[in-house]
């Protein structure tokens, strides 16, 4: 040991204990405490954010179609209201307030208001009848109220059109003629009526819907190949006479069906017409609506426990496979969540065999790290573009430039009509898939990346070649890997809306994109979207305090798709998991 | 350790494994029968700085403690002819030289000759001029302390280190006469003919069956007879039918250590090789898992030529037939193991062998 280093020790004791003196004996550092709390609390901050929301979401989303009791108000002015709570407030009237009041009342209304120091509680009433007042909800003062009552056969009637209607039974008119006038007979014969009316109608929409769409198809068919005989023979040709005359025998046939239908449709509708409902209103407005408007007839107030129960799951069930109607704020969405589904799964088989692919040759085949690091940053920097920008590129690549393509090589009969050239469930998921084809890549990259290098030297020295040991080792390890890019792939698919407003998502599709006509698959349709529609809820209806419910109702089912989609995959994962089970190289 | 050698120099007694050849050392003929190696005693054929005869050279990173005379003279080895030289100072400054090659290397039936071998990993070389062969039929031993370029030298046997992009080579290597660098080998068709097995168990997730059958899969053999009978014989050689015979179908990974590297072992011999190399094959498993690779590779000698790459001088001593001492990239002494770690020519390998050093 040479004499410098023997020096050295006495200074470092020295220096150390000093040290240590200076710090204390119990360091707040030392121990980490603060840096679990620290850690803790972001975790309960984030979990507070999820679980408020979701919290949110759920409650509301329950709760929309739960029905309340009808409550009939009695007002100080006169007159009463009828119609369902919707929310109650706490809040400070202004001195304007009172001026709506006859001024005989506006004194002890004030008087009771300054009693309360100056709050007044304000109740939102849902009161319908739109077609009378002009309005679907109403706001009415604790002060401008003298009584509450639930009368036992207030009703509430949904209906085609004109939103919900509020009143009392009067009689059932049959040919204009009442059968019935106490409120229980009335009932009782509605219920034995209604069932058929509904039969009715059903055949009535069916007879419009598939009778009458296959003959549409039939003369458009007709129509295309006479166009097409036209284009590639030119007019007055013998192909296009040949094809003219077919036409004509196809229209004419047509129109001997479509005379046919109508006769029958208009047979169910006379029949259906017979039978009205004739109602009063809380004011003693008289209406008669006619049996084949209405969807259903609630007498909130008589019914027990198992008749509300009842009436939620078929408000459910009617949410989950019905149309929508009135513009979207009733009815259901059965074509949102067909739309939203069905894209998200092309979307997800176009997706993942592309970033896949993409994933492999970057990191198994790829020689310059130049370029690979390079596409790698461009890959990240994809993933952080704004998702319009992908609806934009989707508009103007895929619609316009690939679908225009189309339409002119092969559709050139049905122009100007776009079938291609124009926003579609084909385009929207060509456009999500490119939006999430950088997470598949980089999560695939990782999956494969933690492949262990000894797998692949034990595979090559067998004698396999690459491609043998990428199929046989490397994917099959990766593959829990890529599912999970395939599982982050779809939750984002699934929630985008944006992009897809410009690609292929609308308010309402006449049809699905998957249905009974010849070709059965239609990628070219446009679609309704989950996502879309709650926007469109939110934002578009003219009823938005009726289509708030249904937000959130909305919402919580494009959450449960999501999930739903989520935990297939991770089921599928899990297992493929078990299949590694002891994998500890 | 030291029960562990005593153990197995007591096995090697009761086996009355004799040295192979013990008249070569004193012979030490001059002829170089096989081409390409040289058989020579010489061992500098250049100016070398003049050492002391009794110290060691010293070498960097190594540590005072090693060089402590009380671990300077383990029992049952004579007393030392060996040449005492400046060699580890002569590799490290670069400077050419031949290696010390026994004659009884020359008399063995090669079956991959390497000649004048060298490897640059980038622009740092890896290999120096390695030239020797691997009997055909014997298990041939790769000793010499870490990054000496042993398993650098296995891998390049079935072109493992064609994965490596920054790899050259210069020399050449053959596999039974044939050279293995030529550019019309089929890389894939080389590997065939040599099995591996590697430091680290490495089963495939898949199930023991299929891992052993995995180079028949590999050609597209589909008769489940030929798989079938594959397996079992392969599992068979390798020592593991009996425990897993019941569980073929049952995943390879959930095996122990030492089994998975005899199902590793069992998959490379599936292919039936002609060369099987070990890279480390014991250096992840406990000493009785090790017993029973040393085991079988006893059983294989004659079956299969082997080359075995091993940090544990032991187990070199043990399971080898021929010994090569390899120090930064250069072969340093090839000869029967006996030779090497009784009578080495070089005091640079004796000191290797008998632990005063690495």
């Amino acid at each position: 040991m040479s004499p410098e280093i023997a020096v050295a020790p006495a200074a470092t004791v020295r220096r150390t204990r000093r040290r240590q003196r200076a710090r204390g004996p119990v360091s707040l550092m030392a121990q980490g405490t603060p840096l679990v709390w620290l850690t803790a609390g972001g975790l309960v901050l984030c979990l507070c954010m999820v679980l408020g929301l979701l919290g949110l979401v759920a409650w509301e989303g329950v709760r929309t179609f739960r029905q309340g009791p009808l409550v009939l108000l009695h007002l100080r002015a006169g007159g009463a209201a009828l119609g369902e709570v919707a929310s109650v407030e706490d809040y400070r009237p202004e001195a304007h307030a009172f001026e709506a009041l006859p001024p005989e009342l506006r004194a002890t209304a004030e008087q009771e208001v300054r009693a309360r120091g100056g709050h007044a509680t304000r109740t939102l009433l849902r009161t319908g009848n739109y077609e009378l007042t002009n309005e679907h909800y109403r706001s009415f003062n604790d002060f401008e109220i003298v009584g509450e009552e639930r009368p036992e056969w207030a009703l509430l009637i949904e209906r085609l059109s004109w939103g919900r209607f509020y009143g009392f039974p009067r009689a059932l008119l049959v040919d204009g003629r009442p059968e019935a006038s106490e409120p229980e007979q009335v009932w009782e014969r509605f219920r034995r009526e209604f069932p058929r009316v509904e039969d009715r109608r059903a055949e009535r929409q069916r007879i419009e819907k598939d009778e009458n769409g296959a003959l549409n198809a039939r003369i458009e068919r007709a129509r295309l190949a006479l166009r097409e005989a036209e284009l590639e023979y030119g007019q007055a040709s013998p192909e296009w006479r040949a094809e003219e005359q077919s036409f004509h025998v196809v229209e004419r046939e047509a129109g001997e069906e479509a005379a046919r239908l109508r006769e029958r449709t208009g047979e169910l509708e006379r029949e259906n017409a017979r039978y009205e409902l004739e109602l009063v209103t809380a004011d003693g407005v008289e209406k008669r609506i006619p049996l084949a408007e209405i969807v259903r007839v609630v007498p909130a107030n008589h019914l027990g426990f198992a008749g509300r129960v009842g009436l939620y799951l078929s408000r459910w069930r009617e949410f989950l496979l019905e149309d929508p109607r009135a513009a979207n704020s009733e009815g259901g969405v059965f074509p949102a969540m067909f739309g939203t589904v069905t894209m998200t799964l092309l979307m997800t088989l176009v997706v993942v065999p592309i970033g896949v692919l993409a994933a492999l040759y970057l990191r198994e085949y790829a020689k310059s790290r130049w370029i690979v690091g390079a596409v790698r940053i461009a890959i990240n920097n994809l993933a952080g573009v704004p998702s319009i920008v992908y609806g934009v590129f989707g508009l103007g690549f895929f619609c316009h430039l690939v679908g225009g393509s189309i339409d002119d090589t092969f559709f050139r009969a049905r122009l100007p009509a776009p079938t291609f050239n124009t926003g579609g469930i084909m385009w929207a998921s060509l456009t999500l898939a490119l939006l999430t084809l950088p997470v598949v890549i980089v999560a695939t990259e990782e999956a494969l990346a933690a492949v262990p290098n000894s797998m692949r030297e034990g595979s090559f020295a067998c004698g396999a070649s690459k491609w043998q040991t990428i199929r046989r080792i490397v994917l099959p390890r990766a593959l829990p890997g890529i599912t999970t890019g395939m599982i982050l792939a779809m939750a984002r698919g699934a929630g985008e809306v944006a992009p897809l407003m410009l690609v292929g998502a609308v308010k309402l599709a006449p049809a699905l994109p998957v249905d009974g006509t010849f070709p059965f698959v239609h990628p070219e349709r446009s679609f309704m979207h989950l996502g879309f529609h709650i926007y469109d809820l939110g934002f578009q209806a003219q009823n938005s305090e009726a289509a708030k419910p249904m937000v959130f109702t909305t919402t919580m089912l494009l959450i449960a798709i999501v999930v739903t989609l989520n935990l297939t995959a991770i089921a599928v994962r899990a297992r493929l998991h078990r299949r590694f089970k002891g994998s500890h190289i | 350790m030291d029960e562990h050698l005593a153990e197995q120099q007591t096995r090697r007694a009761r086996e009355g494994r004799a040295p192979d050849d013990p008249s070569s050392l004193k012979t030490m003929p001059q002829a170089a029968s096989s081409p390409g190696l040289s058989a020579t005693e010489e061992i500098r054929t250049m100016e070398m700085r003049p050492v002391k005869t009794t110290a060691r050279a010293p070498l960097a990173g190594m540590r005072p403690s090693d060089a402590s005379p009380a671990s300077s003279q383990p029992q049952g080895i004579p007393q030392s002819n060996a040449r005492t030289s400046g060699l580890f100072e002569a590799i490290q400054r670069g400077t050419p030289f031949q290696a010390a090659v026994h004659d009884a290397v020359g008399r063995e039936k090669p079956i991959v000759e390497v000649e004048r071998f060298n490897l640059w990993y980038g622009k740092a070389q890896a290999l120096h001029d390695v030239s020797m062969i691997c009997p055909a039929g014997k298990v041939t031993a790769l000793i010499g302390p870490s990054g000496c370029g042993k398993s650098t030298l296995l891998r390049c046997v079935n072109r493992m280190n064609d994965l490596i992009d920054s790899v050259r080579i210069g020399g050449r290597m053959r596999l039974a006469g044939q050279d293995i660098y030529e550019r019309a080998v089929d890389v894939i068709e080389l590997r065939k003919r040599i099995g591996m097995v590697f430091q680290r168990p490495n089963p495939f997730p898949m199930s023991i069956f299929e891992n052993v059958v995995y180079p028949l899969r590999i050609d597209g053999e589909r008769d489940r007879q030929v798989l079938e009978e594959t397996c079992e014989a392969s599992l068979q050689s390798a020592g593991l039918w009996e425990e897993v015979k019941d569980r073929l179908e049952s995943n390879a990974l959930a095996l122990s250590g030492g089994q998975q590297q005899r199902l590793c072992i069992a998959r490379a011999i599936a292919a039936d090789p002609e060369v099987l190399l070990l890279d480390e094959p014991c250096s992840a498993l406990d000493p009785i898992a090790t017993g029973r690779i040393e085991e079988l590779i006893h059983e294989f000698k004659g079956g299969y030529s082997i080359l075995i790459v091993t940090h544990n001088m032991q187990q070199a001593s043990r399971v080898s037939d021929f010994t090569a001492f390899m120090y930064l990239g250069r072969l340093v002494e090839f000869g029967a193991t006996d030779e090497i770690f009784l009578q080495p020519r070089l005091k640079e390998t004796e000191d290797y062998v008998t632990g005063r050093f690495g």
